[in-house]
């Protein structure tokens, strides 16, 4: 799998790490809605299609990556800095 | 006579001694290193106490003299100079937010040389290491195996190798252990 930097271009995946779901959102910190919490830690769609999630691109510049992946197919269908993007909007 | 041809017997421990002239594996002699963070509106006044321009392009590098800086990422660069250099020092100078932390024994440097050098760093390297993709003094990290390294190409058949001190047996078998494979 190739992964498009936005900074150093198409690299091969062994030059990341994969980070987890960028599409989970964090529940307010005071919260003590047990099921919200249990939920943001256990739940995961595991979608057949598009998903989003975050990567680091630790062999390389070291930037925080959020990637549109087909999990199915492994088509990437963007890549931008996590930065840019806040964790949870929707794609 | 019948003429018997006998392969050479290496001994397993002896990690490849390629003798084969298409690239060599040495050690980089001792070298001054310096790793570099600053955000962009410092890197003017860092450039001129350094006395060459910090590249701020993805894969470039700048140098001056035996003085050199990869770019690693959009606020990291890593500087390299001759043992006796004054980089630190230097950096003090500028009054400008920035850290700079003297890496020089942290780090051991490996060159590959020869017309088969980029074969060799592509036998642990994903990166594509064409003259187009990857020119001469490109820089990047990256990985070897299973090791991140730093790749700085010096010349079109002369490549760099920078990783920590405690790869360096690693990453140095590797490389001659792939130098073997390699005749091209
Ligand atoms: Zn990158």
């Amino acid at each position: 799998m190739i992964i498009r930097c936005p900074y150093c271009g198409p690299r091969d995946v062994i030059e990341f790490t994969y980070q987890g779901d960028a599409t989970r959102r964090r529940p307010d910190p005071a919260s003590s809605d047990q099921d919200a919490w249990n939920s943001y830690i256990y739940d995961r769609t595991n979608p057949g299609g598009s998903h989003r999630e975050f990567w680091l691109h630790g062999g390389g510049c070291r930037q925080h990556l959020v990637i549109t992946r087909d999990m199915t197919t492994h088509a990437i269908s963007s890549v931008a800095f996590a930065r840019s993007i806040v964790a949870g909007e929707s794609s | 006579m019948v003429e018997l041809a006998h392969a050479t017997r290496l001994h397993p421990l002896q990690a490849g001694n390629p003798d084969v002239a298409s690239a060599s594996v040495t050690l980089a002699d001792n070298a001054t290193r310096v790793s570099l963070r600053s955000r962009a509106d410092a890197v003017a006044a860092l450039s001129g106490t350094l006395g060459l321009a910090l590249p701020t392009k993805p894969k470039t590098t700048a140098t001056s003299g035996s003085r050199a800086a990869l770019w690693l990422g959009p606020d990291e660069w890593l500087i390299i100079d001759d043992v006796d250099s004054s980089v630190a020092a230097d950096l003090a100078e500028a009054k400008v937010l920035h850290s700079a932390v003297d890496i020089s024994h942290r780090n051991v440097g490996i060159i590959v040389d020869g017309r088969g050098a980029a074969a060799v760093v592509n036998g642990g390297c994903p990166q594509d290491l064409s003259l187009k993709a990857f020119p001469v003094g490109a820089a990047s990290r990256t990985v070897l195996g299973k090791i991140e390294i730093v790749l700085w190409r010096n010349a079109e058949n002369r490549f760099r190798v920078e990783c920590w001190r405690s790869f360096a047996n690693y990453a140095y078998a590797f490389l001659r252990e792939s130098a073997r494979d390699v005749a091209v």
